[in-house]
């Protein structure tokens, strides 16, 4: 295999990592930009999907078991994430930090539930035939590279999920009463916008686009009780680095952090390359404290 | 002058801390010891988290680099160093000799004084790097958490130098001191009681001195401490370090207790347990870190064997309901005048009527 190749197949591994975090991490986003409050259990969000997409596909055999499940795990997650924000998240929001650990506790009784519905081992989704091909380049500049199916679905999918929140935060009325409550709540409040009402339907979006997300998963690895862990604290930087509630600046974020680990991880090992990764954002906060993308804004209190 | 109740309580307590080796047996002994260790830690969390209102969920880290700061001591302890040898684990590695940041701790000095300054170094250096920028609130609290991540894979990745996920294990002897007899436990949980005791009455001063007022005041309004002249930076990163040397002695202890330090208990969950007892205990209390880290320590250590997966639950409903309806913790039941005690005096006083009916 030819070293470009090698960098191109990186980079793309890197794009698709990428995609992946930019589904876990978008109603992070959001919901941080308009509450100021982080979800812990966000990462039992991709669980939860991760097991609704194993079980459609059990009741749904077949090649399209996987576009099935797909809307079906995102109302269920949206559908959890409803019943989250409304009976732990609203009640707290006033104390961001105790929500950080509130939401931890839901995500421990999650991650427990999960493990005595269907063993701590985890479960086993097959992707459909149709997806187990690849693209393999055989001469030209870049010989040797291939390109899983499966990773190019998770590309095609992350696409689509960003255009149609980008298409409804920029073009529907409900984006403008997001943007107007994300720039400034009690003035966005007096004009008549529902804010308690926005709140609750940006935070299930945010949940329901990370049980797409944890379709997804499932086709990569196992989907086990603790699955989302491994890609929640990620998550998490991609927030630091994005800034408030930004979709663009998510993107972005989400870009910086999959293509750093792939491309690091060529010369480190995986371990390592989590170091580097913190490193990084702790050298990046240096200089752009407040994200890649920053809301001008004459408050003082973020 | 008439002294208060609480003085007595707090005399009999000191008290009975300073006889438990003469009357609890020694299994009991040893895992009081262990939870009076984690206590200084979490009198640290409740200095940053109470009343300097950082949230750290990256303890564990100041935690772990003050175990394994007298873990490497321990473990080359009767090992001749300059005839090669090596401790048990690098040999079954394949290490070929002993790394070099293992050479300084065969002092058992250095490690003893390593075992403050690693975590107090290292908690300045972050907290500044992170605050000075501004970074605070939720930011900081996820950051911490991706250092404890990074630090626990870490550690388990680079077996051949860390013990990997088993940590280091099986000392025998600090010093020439053998440290696995029974008398040798009842000694080093006096040495824990008191260090316990100097922390709680060194930060009782600290948090009544003029400092202690600022820090408050930056937790309140970081602005208006700004608007008034003050810098907030310096009472931010000096309370972070002082939180992670307490972090860093309490881990030293721990492991003396236990024998053994591990990845397992420097990590994501381990670190976000860690401020659970403090939520649940009382976060500007001092008292209440130490009562919330012997009472849900204890509850573990009943329930965790017994039926571990009641104890996930358990702890998940925990943190839910101690932060939704126990803000203040067990200790604002005492507090007059705090939401909990108006509430649990009202249900004291609606018995009264209905007795009195």
């Amino acid at each position: 295999m030819q070293e470009s190749a090698f960098l191109v197949g990186q980079v793309f591994n890197g794009i698709s990592v990428a995609s992946l975090f930019v589904l876990a991490a978008l109603g992070l986003a959001l919901s941080f930009g308009l509450m100021r409050v982080i979800n812990m259990a966000h990462g039992e969000m991709l669980m939860l999907g991760g097991y609704l997409a194993y079980l459609t596909i059990s009741i749904v055999p077949g090649p399209l078991g996987i576009i099935v499940a797909l809307p079906v795990a995102f109302a269920g997650a949206a559908l959890l994430g409803a019943v989250l924000e409304f009976t732990v998240i609203h009640r707290l929001s006033a104390r961001p930090l105790d929500t950080l650990l509130a939401t931890w506790g839901v995500s421990l009784v999650l991650q427990q539930a999960a493990r005595n519905l269907f063993g701590a081992i985890g479960v086993q989704v097959v992707a459909p035939s149709w997806l187990n091909h690849t693209v393999s380049l055989s001469s030209g500049p870049l010989e040797g590279l291939t390109l899983p199916y499966t990773r190019l679905f998770i590309l095609l999918v992350a696409g689509l999920v960003l255009g149609a929140i980008a298409l409804l935060l920029n073009k529907t009325r409900l984006g403008l009463y997001v943007r107007a409550v994300n720039q400034d709540r009690p003035v966005a409040a007096a004009m008549g916008v529902n804010a308690r009402l926005v709140d609750l339907l940006v935070f299930s979006l945010g949940t329901g686009v990370a049980g797409l997300a944890g379709v997804i998963l499932a086709l990569l690895g196992p989907v086990t009780p603790t699955v989302g862990q491994s890609y929640i604290v990620p998550a998490f930087l991609v927030v630091i680095l994005g800034g408030l509630g930004s979709l663009v600046g998510t993107t972005i974020a989400s870009l910086m952090v999959g293509l750093f680990t792939a491309l690091i991880e060529i010369f480190v090992d995986v371990s390592v390359a989590q170091v580097l990764l913190l490193v990084f954002v702790i050298i990046f906060i240096q200089f752009r404290p407040q994200g890649v993308i920053t809301v001008r804004s004459r408050a003082l209190e973020g | 002058m008439k002294i208060s109740a609480k003085y007595y309580v707090g005399a009999a307590v000191l008290l009975f801390g300073a006889l438990a080796p003469l009357f609890v047996n020694s299994y009991e002994l040893s895992l009081l010891g262990r939870f009076l260790a984690l206590s200084i830690l979490a009198m640290g969390i409740m200095l940053i988290w109470g009343e300097g209102g950082i949230l750290s969920l990256g303890q564990g880290v100041f935690f772990g680099l003050g175990g394994y700061a007298l873990a490497l001591h321990l473990k080359l302890e009767g090992l001749n160093i300059a005839n090669g040898d090596m401790p048990d684990f690098m040999v079954w590695s394949g290490v070929s000799s002993l790394p070099y940041f293992w050479y300084p701790f065969a002092n058992p000095w250095f490690s003893l004084a390593a075992v403050v300054l690693i975590p107090g170094i290292v908690a300045a250096a972050f907290s500044w790097l992170v605050f000075r920028r501004r970074i605070g609130g939720v930011y900081f609290a996820l950051i911490t958490q991706a250092l404890a991540l990074a630090f626990s894979t870490l550690l388990i990745s680079q077996q051949a130098y860390t013990g990997g996920f088993n940590g280091l294990t099986d000392y025998s002897t600090f010093d020439g001191y053998d440290i696995t007899s029974n008398g040798a436990a009842q000694v080093i949980y006096l040495i824990t009681f008191v260090i316990v005791a100097a922390a709680y009455f060194f930060l009782r001063w600290l948090l009544a001195t003029r400092w202690g007022i600022m820090l408050r005041a930056t937790r309140d309004g970081e602005n208006r401490v700004r608007f008034l002249g003050h810098n907030p930076l310096p009472y931010k990163v000096g309370a972070f370090t002082i939180a992670g040397i307490l972090a860093g002695i309490g881990g030293a202890l721990f492991t003396l207790h236990a024998g053994v330090v591990s990845p397992a208990l420097v990590g994501v969950v381990p670190s976000i347990e860690m401020v659970v007892w403090v939520a649940l205990g009382g976060r500007n209390v001092l008292w209440g870190a130490i009562a919330g880290t012997l009472l849900v320590n204890f509850a573990k250590d009943q329930i965790s064997s017994a039926l571990p997966s009641l104890w996930l639950y358990g702890l998940g409903a925990l943190f839910i309901l101690s932060v939704s309806f126990l803000p203040a913790g067990i200790a604002g039941l005492f507090k007059p005048g705090s939401p909990e005690e108006r509430v649990y005096r009202r249900i004291l006083n609606r018995r009264k009527l209905e007795t009195a009916e």
